[in-house]
């Protein structure tokens, strides 16, 4: 005796918010029914574990039809299969391109390609998050670069209309996209401390001013690819630690600018030289691919360690030297 | 050649792919009307193609536009092969053959494969001119409206209400057929699809066509249905009421302080109607100038004149005499045809069926042996009436019968005063069944219900023997009138016989009319029930005089006017003013509670007790219909949905035997569920049953019944006593103290659900002094062996005269059964109301939010179960449903749920399905007690802005209109359709526009030009807080879906999910291609599922109908309230959407 079928219907799609969270998150039925259970809900609307069930089932069917649609969100809106009101439409997408920031950390600037996609069982065990709902985000960076990977105009703007995304989901997208194109190192242990938002940051700063559509807006708009010519023009920096006088006038210029701007300002002046250093020759090298794969790791290897090192360093000192300083 | 159909293929979306190396598709369309096909260009490799082809036209007969649909295939062009089907599309062309409907089909249609399901959608253009057609001897009925609900239709007004209409025909089925053998899934599918359309099409004409010799110009009740007979053939068969409407002018007045549907006709229309409304056919006078522009068949003297010889002129004039409302013929057809026998109608008594059907059956049954079998099944007759559900015994002689002579002799003066005018010819032929399908009716209009009056009969089938459609070759169907077709006489003949039982059972009640009449059918294989029920009763015959009190109703001001459908909302004693039944002043709320019959010769045993409200008429003591709760009737409290739920189980047989096995089932099963009902009933104190349905399913080893009506306290009958149960060994300690346990759960019960329903009647103190009624004793027994209306004391010697009789046994295990049965049905939850009628006694502030919704589900037994275990499993199934129903609808709490509809089907051998198809509406719980219109008007009002109402609606417009400027239509095109690829290439193709432009249309078009127009669906005739502006034609739809690939389709549950969607995504789509946004009076009638897990093959297929409306809030016409008449549908789905 069972039921062999069971479904429900409405002309306006009933789609329960938390069971859609459940959905995405990767749950079975029965994982997400004791979810539920565990919520309160039965005793909430004095229903039985069954109804739960069946209900959680035909939820599931739902998304599982809805799926499809929320790969080109555009088409939720014209399509005729499912009578949705748009601030849910707008629900179903923003949290189907969600993501978690555990995830993406695992992820961020490799390749978008099926190996990486293989490895995504390590990442599931590595953060908690259930290999379906991994293969998910997974697929949904991989959707969102596709799509806007050869398109012009700014790279947020294309996510935020092809995918109906909300503005700040679609700059983390652009931030994802940006990382994935130019491939990124962010995984070696020396970065493990930066979070995506850190990134998402400086992915924001690059695409603003470093790529083509931060250099030209009208014609050749792409907002993916790090400008080459500007990178080329990096090398030209150099000059600003080989020649003295740059270097002085350099140290001026910034001393001036940060002069009571930063508690650190005693120390970054005394190791200028050092720091300029190691920022031009990052800039210098960009022009390699390789090198801008690193460019993270060098900004941290290279100008944020030596500097902190420094800083620790001095901070020590500091105080000793005030210790040992008897009147 | 009376018509030209033009058709446009503007445009594709969403196409699938169909070439796999391009991903992309060469698609063209092949348009279909009758025999004749255009075909549009292909346009290369596009998911979202441009035709935007000529216009095809086709000239046509309007015979055939009522019959065929349109018929639009789109294909993928392929140059080395066959080219690919990608999809088809129907267009039922009817609407448009109406003036009054809509004009133009236009709009995004899903484009539907059988196998595949939607696959994208296709934007065309339909419309029709239609040539008058002066032919008298013409078989087209173009221009007589359809429609679902079965009341008046909102935003009409009655004039005549002519009576019953039905109509069936047959043909073989082309599953059956030998070529299906040869063919693939696809093409046996789709000819089938074709073939029903053909059919309805043909059968709507047809209904039509008698509809017009009766002089009315509509169908209102229609109510269509498919007989899957199998082997045997295919029958559609339609009932429904022949009206005479007339459209009230809906210029809506700009002041329009009232929002119910009736006030304009109140400002604009009733003067007129009061001066005019002698003459009748004249009544089509005040709208001349739009009739004339019509079709023929309105203007009165080309219409009337197929009705036969002489009659142009005289019929003209006769109905000035009549007056509006019509039934003439019943009481004295009724008297002419008396000698029918009442309960027992051996199939002999029809001859004409027999020795008709003059080609043997090509079954291995001789003709002698179907012909026995052939009967039907024989109740007695107390058992049917007690089924019927009436009251007991009591008195008032009086006006029984001098009622039933007035009427009479009324009818009779109808007739004379029609003197011979042909049409009383006409309502010889058709007016022979006195019923109405309709369920709802204008206040004053039904004067008393007797009761339930139910047939059943059980029947073999056998083929529909047709020699004409031995050539299927188009499926084409042949003019039924052309020649003698005798089969379809044998299926009219079986439903000719059960309507003359229904007859008799209303006569023997007294009642000269059935309302609420239905028919049903249930196969299994070879054996049909064949049932139908309705609810007999008296009409009012005084509404021919009625001129001035259409100005008293115009003066005294109230909403209701008497021929408009009445008022939107339920307003309870709104009818109090439509006092206008008989010569005495019967009080509306409680006159149709009146017995109708004649309280010496009652022909069950029946309480009579005078009526509680007006203490002077006689009333039953329990009342069960068919109808709905006639808006005026006084209830107190709420309703509830009351269900009887039963499973039988039989033994296997085969044709005759299993014919005879089933017949000898059905009184048990109907008795034990008119048991059930009554016993339900009193648990939840109420005294009265709406909407009762009751549907019996035949499978190979079970028989399953399940009766669904919404029970209420009606304050005119008394108070239901209580149950009392009692044990057969009153000695035995523990028996007493299970039986007083027992007692008392169900006196906690009974106390617990009138606190729940609110039902606190005035306490009865005193009967009437010197009725010859005994007091009746506060408590009636629970007991098996005797009909369950006779609850008395007084009642005892008719049955055993031991007291014995009375006691039930607790060991018996049945008892108990029925008692767990009664005590397991859980209560609604908190929040939560459900009825299966129209409206919902003691909810009147309704918000705008509904939601309609289809539940499916198939429950497979094990082998070898019990009556008992059957019972409780089904009765679980039914439970566990409304369980999940309330759950799932848990965010519209406060709610009701209205109009729920259970269909049960034995899909196989050991499965069980039940189908709920139901609305639920949310309503303001603040102002639940307040009465005061006022109130009520304002929280709809503001409900109108809140959730489900915020769709933009501009999609349409946006594509149409930017689809003729060459310069944007490749952008509009990429953008509709958001293939990212397409969409890519063809902004760097085509777009001549700088980028930064193009940039800026984009962002405008991705939000604001992409969503769809939100089209409602509701079971129901009205939309709560809106007014139906507009009726744009019948929506009837049948669909099949087949799969061989069910588990990549997520199974049974997923492939019925997808296939409703659908479903309801095919009749929103042409709803809104219609013009309108939303559909009433929305049912399921079929959705028969089959499945093969081993095979991974499922097939199912569902029919649904409703009428397609236009609606606007009442909150617009109140703000922007110069809205006229002529909004099309763009302005006002604009003034919607914002």
């Amino acid at each position: 005796m069972s039921v062999e079928l069971d479904v429900f219907v409405g002309n306006t799609t009933i789609m329960d918010k938390e069971v859609y969270q459940l959905w995405l998150n990767g749950y079975t039925v029965n994982d997400a029914v004791k979810v539920r259970i565990e919520g309160g809900v039965m005793e909430e609307c004095e229903a039985s574990a069954e109804v739960l069930l069946s209900d959680t089932m035909d939820q599931y069917r739902t998304f599982q039809m809805c799926e499809r649609l929320l790969h080109h969100p555009a088409k939720l809106a014209n399509q005729l299969l499912f009578q949705i009101p748009p601030d849910r439409q707008a629900m179903l997408i923003e949290r189907y391109y969600a993501f978690d920031d555990s995830f993406v950390r695992e992820v961020l600037g490799k390749k978008l390609s099926k190996g990486t996609k293989k490895d995504l069982d390590d990442v599931s065990t590595k953060t908690g998050i259930t290999l379906k709902s991994c293969r998910r985000q997974f697929d949904n960076f991989k959707r969102v670069f596709k799509v806007v990977e050869e398109l012009k105009g700014p790279l947020v703007e294309n996510i935020r209309q092809h995918f109906l995304l909300p503005d700040q989901l679609a700059r983390d997208y652009a931030a994802i996209v940006f990382f994935a194109n130019n491939r990124f190192e962010t995984g070696k242990k020396k970065l493990h401390y930066l979070t995506f938002q850190d990134f998402a940051f400086c992915a924001g700063q690059l695409i603003n001013n470093w790529t083509l559509g931060a250099v030209d807006n009208i014609m050749e708009d792409m907002d993916v690819d790090l400008d080459k010519e500007f990178l080329q023009e990096l090398k030209d920096l150099k000059i600003l630690i080989t020649d003295k006088d740059l270097l002085d006038q350099h140290k001026s210029l910034v001393c001036t600018a940060l002069r009571g701007k930063t508690n650190v300002f005693n120390e970054m002046e005394a190791n200028f030289k050092n720091l300029s250093r190691g920022l031009v020759n990052i800039a210098a090298k960009l022009i390699n691919a390789k090198d801008v794969r690193d460019f993270f790791i060098d900004l941290v290897e290279k100008f944020i360690e030596p500097f902190s090192l420094c800083l620790l360093y001095m901070g020590v000192i500091k105080s000793c030297i005030l210790r040992m300083y008897h009147d | 050649m009376p018509g030209k159909l033009k058709a446009k293929i503007v445009a594709g979306r969403h196409l699938p792919v169909m070439d796999r190396a391009s991903d992309l598709t060469d698609a063209f369309v092949e348009v279909k009307f009758g025999n004749t096909t255009f075909k549009t260009d292909v346009y290369p490799k596009s998911l979202n193609p441009q035709w935007n082809s000529e216009w095809f036209k086709f000239e046509v007969d309007d015979e055939d536009l009522q019959d065929e649909p349109l018929q639009i295939t789109v294909l993928d062009h392929d140059t080395y092969s066959a080219n690919d089907a990608i999809g088809k599309v129907y267009i039922d062309i009817d609407p448009l053959l109406c003036s009054e409907a809509a004009t133009v089909i236009s709009g995004w249609l899903p484009i539907y494969d059988t196998i595949h399901g939607i696959r994208g959608e296709i934007n065309v253009l339909v419309k029709v001119d239609l040539f008058n057609d002066l032919n008298r001897f013409r078989q087209s009925s173009c221009g007589v409206k359809f429609f679902c609900t079965t009341s008046i239709p909102r935003c009409y007004r009655a004039i005549m209400v002519h009576g019953f209409v039905e109509e069936l025909v047959v043909n073989e089925d082309p599953e059956y057929q030998w070529i299906d053998r040869i063919r693939t899934p696809r093409a046996s599918n789709e000819a089938r699809q074709r073939l029903i359309f053909l059919m309805s099409g043909e059968l709507q004409r047809k209904i039509g066509l008698k509809v017009l010799e009766m002089g009315g110009n509509a169908v209102v009740g229609y109510l269509q249905c498919f007989d899957l007979e199998g082997e045997s053939g295919l029958v559609v068969r339609a009932i429904g009421t022949a009206c005479t409407l007339e459209k009230i002018s809906s210029t809506l007045p700009a002041t329009a302080t009232h929002p119910s549907n009736s006030s304009p006709s109140k400002d604009m229309k009733e003067p007129g109607f009061g001066e005019e409304a002698p003459g009748v056919p004249l009544s089509s006078g005040p709208p001349t100038p739009l009739r004339a522009q019509t079709f023929s068949s309105f203007s009165p003297s080309k219409s009337y004149s197929r009705q036969s010889s002489s009659s142009d002129t005289e019929l003209s004039l006769t109905p000035k005499t009549v007056g509006i409302f019509l039934f003439p013929s019943t009481p004295a057809l009724e008297s002419e045809s008396s000698p029918l026998p009442s309960a027992h109608l051996p199939h002999h008594l029809w001859p004409g069926m027999a020795s008709r059907s003059t080609t043997p059956p090509p079954l291995r049954l001789s003709q002698s042996d179907t012909a026995i079998l052939r009967k039907s099944v024989s109740f007695s007759e107390e058992l049917l009436l007690a089924a019927s559900g009436m009251g007991s015994g009591g008195s008032a002689g009086k006006e029984g019968g001098p009622l039933k002579a007035l009427l009479r002799q009324q009818t009779q003066s109808a007739l004379e005063q029609r003197g011979v005018s042909s049409s009383s010819e006409a309502f010889v032929r058709t007016g022979e069944y006195p019923f109405f399908t309709l369920a709802a009716f204008p206040p004053g209009f039904l004067l008393h219900v007797g009761g339930v009056v139910s047939a059943r009969s059980v029947k073999l089938l056998d083929r529909i023997h047709n020699p004409a459609l031995g050539n299927t070759r188009s499926y084409k169907l042949l003019d039924w009138n052309s020649f003698t077709a005798d089969e379809p006489e044998t299926r009219d003949a079986w439903w000719e016989e059960i309507r003359q039982e229904i007859k008799s059972h209303a006569k023997a009640l007294g009642c000269h009319a059935v309302v609420g009449y239905s028919e049903s059918t249930s196969i299994c294989e070879e054996v049909c029930i064949l049932s139908a029920s309705g609810t007999a009763a008296i009409l009012s015959s005084r509404f021919m005089q009625d001129g001035p009190l259409d100005t008293e109703h115009r003066l005294s001001r109230q909403p209701l006017c008497v021929f408009s459908t009445g008022s939107e909302r339920v307003e309870g004693d709104m009818g109090s003013s439509a006092s206008l039944g008989f010569e005495e002043v019967v009080s509306p709320g409680c006159g149709f509670c009146h017995i109708p019959y004649d309280e010496l010769n009652i022909p069950f045993p029946a309480q009579l007790t005078y009526c509680y409200c007006c203490r002077r008429y006689k009333v039953p003591d329990v009342l069960f219909t068919t109808i709905d709760l006639p808006t005026e009737a006084n209830v107190t409290g709420k309703g509830c949905l009351i269900q009887a739920r039963l499973c039988r189980t039989k033994k296997k047989a085969q044709g005759e035997g299993n014919a005879t096995v089933i017949s000898n089932l059905l009184p048990f099963l109907e008795y034990e569920l008119h048991t059930q009902l009554m016993n339900k009933l009193k648990l939840r104190g109420m005294n009265a049953l709406f909407g009762l349905r009751i549907q019996i399913s035949v499978g190979e080893t079970m028989l399953l019944g399940l009766a669904s009506a919404t029970g209420v306290y009606l304050t005119a009958l008394p108070s239901p006593g209580g149950i009392q149960i009692a044990g057969k060994t009153p000695s035995d300690i523990t028996y007493e103290q299970h039986i007083s346990n027992m007692q008392k759960k169900i006196n906690d019960t009974i106390a617990k659900n009138k606190e729940l329903y609110e039902i606190n009647p005035p306490e009865v103190v005193e009967e009437i002094i010197g009725s010859p009624i005994p007091e009746p004793r506060q408590r009636s027994r629970l007991f098996r062996s005797q009909s369950e209306s006779s609850d008395e004391v007084s009642e005892l010697d008719l049955s055993h005269g031991k007291k014995d009789a009375f006691v039930l046994e607790i060991d018996d295990t049945d008892a108990v059964e029925d008692i767990h049965a009664l005590l397991t049905d859980s209560p609604t939850p908190a929040g939560f109301y459900s009825c299966n009628t129209e409206i919902m006694p003691g909810i009147q502030n309704w918000t705008s939010a509904i939601q309609m919704f289809t539940s499916v589900r198939v429950f497979r037994l094990n082998a070898n179960l019990t009556n008992q275990g059957l019972n409780k499993i089904f009765s679980d199934l039914c439970e566990n449903l409304l369980k999940s129903l309330y759950f799932k609808l848990r965010s519209m709490v406060p709610c009701c749920l209205c109009h729920l509809n259970f269909t049960v089907a034995i899909p196989e051998d050991e499965l069980i399905q039940v189908a709920v198809t139901a609305v639920a509406m949310s309503f303001d719980k603040e102002q639940l007690l307040e009465n005061g219109k006022q109130s009520g008007e304002k929280t709809l009002i503001k409900a109108i802005t809140e959730n489900d109402e915020q769709l933009q609606f501009n999609l349409e417009l946006n594509a149409e209109t930017s689809a003729p400027n060459p310069l944007s239509s490749p952008k509009g095109l990429s953008e509709v359709g958001s293939h990212p690829s397409a969409r890519a290439s063809s902004m760097e193709k085509a777009s001549p526009l700088p980028e930064g432009r193009s940039r800026s249309l984009r962002s405008n078009r991705s939000y604001s030009g992409s969503s769809v127009a939100v089209v409602k669906m509701t079971p129901l005739s009205f939309i709560p807080g809106a007014k139906i502006i507009k009726y744009l034609g019948i929506i009837n739809m049948f669909f099949i879906r087949e799969t061989t690939s069910l588990r990549e389709e997520g199974g049974v549950s997923g492939f019925l999910h997808t296939f409703i969607a659908e479903v309801f995504a095919m009749v929103r789509a042409h709803v809104a291609a219609l013009g309108g946004n939303a559909v009433v009076s929305y049912s399921m009638k079929e959705c028969v599922f089959m499945e093969n897990p081993n095979k991974n093959q499922a097939q199912c297929l569902i029919n649904v109908s409703g009428d397609a409306v236009m609606f606007v809030r009442e909150s617009e016409l109140e703000s922007t309230s110069v809205q006229t008449q002529s909004a099309t549908t763009h302005t006002s789905n604009g003034a919607e959407g914002t």
